[in-house]
């Protein structure tokens, strides 16, 4: 598998998640700068965690119109894999390859913390080595993760199978105090309709190694790794 | 002079007074200067002498902290501290305050502390791998302290989780004396090829003089003067002395700065904090024994119309000046460029050893720098000695509730509640090397790519420091050693930020003095040397100081990750081994304060022979694996220290009986006593470990075992983990939320 990430200038999480991808592809991924939007062809794009250009706009905003991600979408319409991740998935809400957007957090805070998200399916190439149903502990980090779409669209959603993951217990019951934003349905990840593209708020970069505390993260690279080679 | 400053106010002594400057200082000026400044020079003067930038009331006594050391690279004088951690590389590391701004406008004020303090650390060529900051607020039944939490909280996770440095640690305190003036001490830890450090003095006639970053506006003018002085009911006025903060930027400024450092472009570099480009480009000059000549119309400004004065007393955010070889001028600029950030040549140096400033080709402002620098005002200020205290006996005391009741009671008081409420709004995992996270006595963040860490942590406690200074410095060092310790590092060196009121005043000078004498011993004895500091003074409102408060960020080196220890209880079937006295000091403890409405009492005794001995063997046997928890015991005692670890685990324990041993002193001190040299450890091999502290001269003995849901305390009486969690966990939650 040949993958990038892409590098905007106030991305935060891009060394984070080349450190996951090097240790599940062990050779290096392709590190792609704002500016350069002429890239090579990989097989996955990582839209990385982070502040893109201050989002000092509306999360995402600014970088949903940046050149880069106009070359994301081309190839993202083509069938090329990506992930969004945290500030990635506020991108990709933004560009509308995943739909629904992401809210300010419903206590209007920052939240950083560990939160179990429960696998939807593990029907996708970013979830093939987690169990369908199976809860994981990822650590969430973020001001404006508190997804939203109207009910006609989440339903929709559901019925095709695009909710990738959802906040819940440890015991993978969805509850109110398991939802760390106010997101509707208590949604954590959304696929597009070909499952090519997911994005979501947890940071599975961050729990891909024992030393940091859990290792829930790993299986997402390593699967798409497999899915991809 | 040029027409340029024809239409400034004349300086008259109404204006030499607003600018904090007083008739003797001012005498010293006319002196250095052979004739009258001019608004622009007497304003450089005032900032360069303020209190803030010329340690005037301290600079005597901050010369008796030891500052060498093996593992020290460079001491005080820079921008941050800088040490040996090994393979090549140093961590470079500096607390600083920002109080005043913070508590005019909490937000902005507590955000660009960080963004200041970040930048003192990259400036030396160090990525910054992790934050701290220790704060302190009011009452909690004051009415603005909510407000001032809030803002300071977001202020804090709003700069720091844009620029992508964790905030890993630090410490939250209320007591009224900070009602009218709250501390935010922010600390930055970063790491840096250690031949590869960047210091601030410039020499090269000609070389150029390179401004980058944020462009300058008219935000932060007299910040540094407005830090020197008391505050009264007009502070709130003072607003437009607070800098506002852009992380996004800073987060450039930080990648572009590392980029170019990664070449031989730089000479030297220095960040413009307090008193912005007048105190950066003076320190260069000054510290290379070199003149500077500033072209002012070539700063980067944010408004039209902006004068020399202004420009030179600034404090706009996110700034950096540098002087660079000559001919590497267009590699700089390509990388600003890249960055999109403003990069301008506005000088360059010169032989004359005096700042030239110029507006459009004509002379605005002309001084010399060395007699300027040498001639900053030291005081030997009066000072008084505070009173000792008397020593509290156990026995003489009757407690007015039973253990259980008031264990509950402590672990939901304002102090020793959860601090979960403020570090989940902080990005404690970015970078992702964060091995332990806050919570517990020291953070624990990786060196990335490697299996060896740094264990940081931030202590003071101030009660102490008021009620004996010396006892209270001491304390606060030797708290800070045990805390890396704790966790299995080898505790390095410190950075001190030192918070006091009113040094004009011989009773606040004593606290200061005593405090000094307190930490340098404790420095000495423990091999923890000062490498940077911070002295923030005139924390008074209306008269009424805040309580002594030196804050000590302790850095330290962990070779091996995989033989560290945590506060968690490890699960059950394990011995719990004290490791230190237990006499049962009570004097000026959490536990009188809280439980029995005393604030009397003295502190108890440092000795610092002890706390080596016990450190170095708990220290050892973290390593060694034989330790599989362990915890200092400092505010609440033993019960508090127990509980803490329980709730960290979700594990209960027993420690019924322990307190009938021969010699315990009673119950509420044997809980609750703040007895120092103490940790409290489990082990699976209860017999080894005690042999080994009687070979090492170390007092241990086993007084329970883990397991279970609650944690019988003595005599059986015991209280489950449930109600115990519900008041940690619920009060700072229920506080901010009502």
């Amino acid at each position: 598998m040949k993958a990038a990430v892409i590098v905007f200038p106030g991305s935060n999480c891009d060394r984070d998640v080349q450190v996951a991808l090097r240790q599940s592809m062990g050779s290096e991924p392709l590190m792609v700068w704002h500016k350069d939007s002429d890239f090579d062809k990989v097989d996955l794009i990582v839209l990385p965690g982070g502040f893109s250009y201050g989002d000092y706009l509306r999360c995402g905003a600014m970088a949903a119109n940046s050149p880069v991600m106009k070359e994301v979408v081309a190839r993202a319409q083509k069938g090329v894999a990506v992930l969004g991740i945290c500030n990635g998935f506020q991108m990709l809400t933004e560009t509308g390859l995943v739909p629904g957007v992401l809210m300010r957090n419903a206590d209007l805070r920052f939240v950083c913390r560990d939160v179990t998200i429960k696998v939807e399916t593990s029907q996708s190439l970013f979830t093939a080595k987690y169990e369908q149903g199976e809860a994981i502990r990822i650590p969430v980090a973020h001001h404006d993760g508190n997804y939203y779409a109207d009910d006609d669209t989440l339903s929709a959603l559901e019925d095709r199978g695009q909710i990738a993951f959802r906040y819940c217990d440890q015991e993978g019951k969805l509850s109110e105090a398991a939802n760390p934003n106010g997101s509707q349905r208590n949604i954590a990840g959304v696929y597009n309709e070909t499952k090519t593209v997911l994005g979501l708020m947890p940071h599975p970069e961050r729990l891909a190694d024992p030393k940091l505390g859990g290792t829930d993260g790993r299986a997402l690279f390593d699967g798409l790794v497999e899915a991809l080679s | 002079m040029s027409s340029a400053v024809a239409n400034e106010r004349p300086v008259t002594p109404e204006v030499v007074r607003e600018h904090g400057l007083n008739d003797e200082e001012y005498d010293l000026i006319l002196d250095i200067m052979g004739r009258e400044p001019n608004l622009l020079e007497l304003g450089i003067f005032s900032v360069m002498w303020s209190e803030h930038c010329s340690y005037k009331s301290s600079k005597k006594w901050l010369k008796y902290l030891p500052t060498t050391g093996p593992q020290v690279i460079k001491g005080p004088g820079e921008n941050a501290g800088v040490i040996d951690i090994g393979e090549g590389l140093a961590a470079i590391f500096k607390m600083e305050s920002h109080n005043h701004p913070s508590y005019i406008e909490p937000y902005q004020g507590a955000a660009t502390g960080v963004g200041g303090i970040l930048r003192d650390v990259f400036t030396m060529g160090a990525r910054p791998v992790a934050n701290l900051n220790a704060l302190r607020f009011g009452s909690p039944d004051h009415p603005k302290t909510r407000h001032l939490v809030a803002g300071v909280v977001a202020g804090i996770g709003g700069y720091g989780n844009c620029v992508g440095v964790p905030t890993v640690g630090g410490e939250v305190n209320f007591d009224p004396s900070y009602n009218g003036n709250i501390l935010v001490n922010a600390m930055t830890v970063g790491i840096a090829p250690a031949d590869r450090i960047f210091y601030s003095a410039a020499a090269g006639v000609g070389k150029p003089v390179v401004y980058v970053g944020s462009k300058t506006g008219r935000d932060g003018i007299h910040g540094a003067t407005m830090a020197s002085a008391e505050f009264d009911e007009d502070s709130e006025e003072k607003r437009p002395t607070v800098q506002v903060g852009d992380p996004f930027t800073e987060k450039l400024l930080i990648e572009a700065c590392l980029e170019l450092m990664a070449t031989d472009a730089i000479v030297a570099i220095q960040d413009m904090g307090a008193a912005g480009l007048t105190s950066s480009s003076f320190e260069m000059a000054s510290k290379g024994g070199s003149g500077v000549e500033l072209e002012l119309d070539k700063v980067p400004c944010r408004e039209d119309g902006m004068t020399p004065y202004e420009m030179m007393l600034s404090e706009s955010q996110e700034r950096m000046l540098i002087v660079l070889q000559p001919g590497k001028e267009d590699l700089a600029r390509g990388i600003f460029q890249k960055w999109d950030l403003d990069f301008a040549i506005i000088g360059h140096l010169t032989d004359t050893g005096r700042m030239v400033l110029k507006m459009n080709g004509e002379v605005v402002g002309d001084l010399p720098i060395d007699p300027l620098a040498e001639a900053s005002p030291e005081y030997d200020r009066p000072w008084t000695a505070t009173e000792p205290q008397d020593e509290i006996d156990p026995a003489s005391f009757t407690p007015s509730v039973k253990p259980a009741e008031a264990l509950k009671r402590l672990m939901a008081t304002p102090d020793l509640c959860s601090k979960r409420w403020i570090w989940e709004q902080y990005d404690h995992m970015v970078m992702a090397d964060t091995v332990a996270r806050p919570g517990g006595d020291a953070a624990v963040v990786r060196i990335h790519g490697s299996n060896r860490g740094l264990a940081m942590a931030s202590d003071c406690t101030p009660r102490y420091c008021k009620a004996d200074p010396e006892r209270g410095g001491a304390q606060v060092v030797a708290e800070s050693w045990r805390n890396l310790t704790a966790v299995g590092a080898k505790p390095l060196a410190v950075t001190d930020n030192m918070n006091f009121g009113n040094p004009e005043r011989p009773e606040i000078m004593g606290q200061f003095v005593g405090c000094v004498a307190g930490m340098k011993a404790a420095c000495e004895a423990l091999d923890y040397p000062v490498v940077s500091g911070n002295v923030s003074l005139y924390n008074e409102t209306n008269g009424q100081a805040i309580l002594p408060t030196p804050v000590i960020g302790g850095v330290g080196l962990i070779d091996d990750l995989d033989h560290i220890a945590g506060a968690a209880l490890p699960g059950s079937g394990q011995d719990l081994v004290l490791i230190g006295e237990t006499a049962g000091h009570l004097g000026a403890s959490i536990y009188l304060r809280d439980i029995e409405g005393r604030s009397d009492g003295a502190p108890p005794p440092v000795d610092l022979e002890l706390e080596r001995r016990h450190g170095d063997f708990v220290r050892a046997k973290i390593r060694d694996g034989s330790i599989t928890a362990c915890h200092d015991l400092s505010d609440g005692g033993l019960a508090v220290g127990l509980a803490e670890m329980a709730l960290a685990g979700d594990c209960g324990a027993d420690i019924t009986g322990a307190e009938q041993e021969p010699g315990n002193p009673p119950l509420a001190a044997w809980l609750f006593g703040e007895d120092q040299a103490r940790y409290l450890v489990t082990t699976a091999q209860a017999d080894a470990l005690l042999a080994a502290a009687v070979e090492a001269g170390v007092p241990a003995r086993v007084i329970g075992q883990t397991g279970g849901d609650r944690l019988i305390l003595a005599e059986g009486e015991a209280i489950s983990l449930a109600e115990l969690r519900a008041g940690h966990e619920g009060w700072l939650p229920g506080y901010m939320d009502r």
